[in-house]
């Protein structure tokens, strides 16, 4: 094997690992905030868009960690630096 | 398979200067925007009770409500600049759908310029509001030794902005592109109305971030 290729394979390997650690937190947080969300429209349904709206800003300040993630494992893939077949 | 998902194609140089494919989507969709909104005004003016009039009414209504929920101020200013960010980050997600012209907030050189432009109302707002030492002055609270955290917090809030649409909407473009490329026509059409839906998420996501930011800077050193 030579140095391009390990570090092909490296770079995949990582990209792998880096979406799938990546997805368990932001599936781990989510989770928590749409079972407080349903808590909280179940005893409060008169605020169901105060609810739903602060709902979604979590929820999506939660999933930018799994984007970021997304975005790095990217970069391995396809616009690798160090490896001279991709990007 | 090398998709080039961080470039951006240019079509024509002009002199020196490139002509790029993210700059001409965004000028169509800001010159789209302009001439809706003219018109809409203009059936406000004239016609009153017409239908044009009643959606340009609902969708000030709208934006207005979104921002200054947000915001938890009266700001005519912010309305204006988070609706229009609003009404941008949405039509791009809209013209995104349509077959070759990819979203320009899918670049991430486009994503970035929506950030700075966040990034730089807060501190004009909050100049405007609080004057330059009222509002330089909450660097330095609750000791000067947090300033550099100060500093960190805005440039990383930044860099999360961009990041954070150009990646919904640039994976939401990649996976319909690998569904295509599996399993032909129609299959996609169902990630295409998620990606849709994801698309004008994020525009609300944008718009309520950039209003909560700029709202927090306008109300510095209100609480002490």
């Amino acid at each position: 094997m030579t140095a391009q290729s390990i570090l092909a394979l490296g770079s995949i390997l990582t990209a792998g690992f880096t979406m799938a650690v990546g997805a368990v937190g932001a599936a781990l947080g989510e989770s928590r905030i749409g079972a407080a969300g349903m808590d909280a429209l179940a005893r409060q349904p008169d605020e169901a868009g105060a609810i739903t709206r602060n709902q979604f800003v979590a929820l999506a300040m939660v999933e930018s960690t799994a984007i970021f993630c997304l975005v790095i494992s990217l970069v391995l893939l396809f616009a690798n630096p160090y490896v001279s077949g991709g990007g | 398979m090398s998709p080039d998902l961080f470039g951006d194609p240019v079509l024509v140089w002009l002199g020196p200067f490139p002509l790029t494919r993210t700059m001409v989507t965004s000028a169509a969709i800001s010159a789209i925007l302009i001439v809706v909104a003219a018109l809409l005004a203009r059936a406000i003016l004239r016609r009153d009770d017409s239908r044009m009039a009643a959606l340009g009414r609902l969708t000030f209504r709208f934006l207005r409500d979104l921002v200054r929920d947000a915001a938890g101020e009266e700001w005519p200013a912010l309305e204006a600049f988070a609706g229009s960010l609003f009404l941008f980050i949405a039509a791009a997600a809209v013209v995104g759908q349509l077959p070759g012209v990819p979203a320009p907030t899918s670049n991430l050189a486009a994503t970035s310029a929506l950030a700075v432009l966040v990034f730089l109302a807060v501190p004009l707002a909050g100049i405007r509001a609080r004057g330059v030492g009222g509002y330089f002055k909450h660097y330095l609270k609750p000791n000067p030794l947090l300033l550099p955290l100060h500093i960190i917090s805005e440039l990383s809030r930044t860099v999360a902005l961009s990041l954070r649409l150009f990646g919904n909407m640039m994976s939401g473009h990649l996976v319909v592109a690998l569904i295509v490329a599996l399993a032909g026509f129609f299959v996609p059409v169902p990630l295409m109305a998620l990606d849709l839906l994801i698309g004008l998420l994020q525009a609300y996501i944008f718009t309520i971030l950039a209003s909560v930011y700029v709202g927090a800077a306008i109300r510095v050193g209100e609480e002490s």
